[in-house]
């Protein structure tokens, strides 16, 4: 019997090597790209619960997010790609313009 | 028992296209198993009876977003590889202790989850909708309760659109 806590369980693992993806790697586009592995465990959580209570307000908010990540995910690459064309690099130890 | 089978088989190929994602050397590789791993997220939606948001999963996720990436990996023609030199003074371990914290902290509330489990929401439940089928039942939330949030969804991705454009194009 698969219970709301198997998909919490696998939720939390998704997330956590999201987390680890972006605390470790430096190149800028697989860090967005664990980003978007982290918002796909958010929509999981959301989904199983959705499902739990036989309610679908969990699916809504579920396409919120992917409206919110489709968002985030274009105007990220832009500002890769405009910092592309000024450094010539994509990773992030070299992306300290601001640092003081 | 085949609702088990099929839960494990998809979440195990889950988690590893999403470990092969994290640690795969070359980005384009990268992005391809971000495409099997939403299409195996997909796959879990269609088991918990959501098909409405496991199709907008794969036309958005799947079919956009990483075409988006795609485009940006070829885009960005790197004659050296991105993580050659990187700052050495940079404490990888660091960032593994911060992700066992955030493990910890998940963990404890799985946990607690068991020690107080989930009360069945009777009320919550009996929303009477006049419809049937995930689709239309996904509709009438989207068009009733939640239509403002759609607009206003709408209008941020409008925003997104053209903060990108205006983003990536080489002179205004």
């Amino acid at each position: 019997m698969i219970t709301p806590t198997h998909y919490m369980w696998l939720s939390a693992a998704l997330f956590i090597i999201g987390v680890i993806g972006v605390l470790v790697r430096r190149n800028i586009i697989i860090i967005f790209m664990s980003i978007e592995l982290i918002l796909n465990a958010v929509n999981i959580n959301l989904i199983a619960f959705s499902a739990q209570l036989q309610n679908a307000v969990g699916q809504v908010f579920a396409i919120f997010v992917i409206a919110v990540a489709a968002a985030e995910a274009a105007v990220g690459l832009g500002i890769i790609l405009a910092f592309y064309r000024n450094k010539e690099t994509i990773n992030i130890d070299e992306m300290n313009l601001m640092r003081w | 028992m085949g609702e088990a089978i099929a839960f494990y088989f998809i979440a195990a190929c889950i988690l590893g296209f999403a470990v092969l994602v994290v640690s795969t050397k070359d980005t384009v590789h990268s992005v391809l198993f971000l495409v099997l791993d939403f299409l195996f997220v997909a796959a879990l939606y269609v088991l918990l009876g959501a098909q409405f948001v496991a199709a907008i999963q794969i036309l958005v996720y799947a079919g956009g977003i990483v075409v988006l990436y795609l485009f940006v990996v070829m885009l960005v023609n790197l004659k050296r590889p991105p993580e050659a030199n990187s700052d050495p003074h940079r404490k990888t371990q660091w960032g593994f202790a911060l992700a066992v914290a955030v493990l910890v902290e998940l963990v404890v509330v799985t946990t607690y989850s068991y020690v107080r489990p989930i009360q069945p929401l009777a009320a919550a439940a009996a929303t009477a909708m006049p419809v049937t089928g995930n689709t239309e039942e996904v509709g009438w939330l989207l068009y009733t309760s939640y239509l403002i949030p759609f607009e206003i969804a709408s209008m941020l991705l409008l925003v997104a659109m053209i903060g990108a454009i205006v983003l990536a194009k080489r002179e205004l």
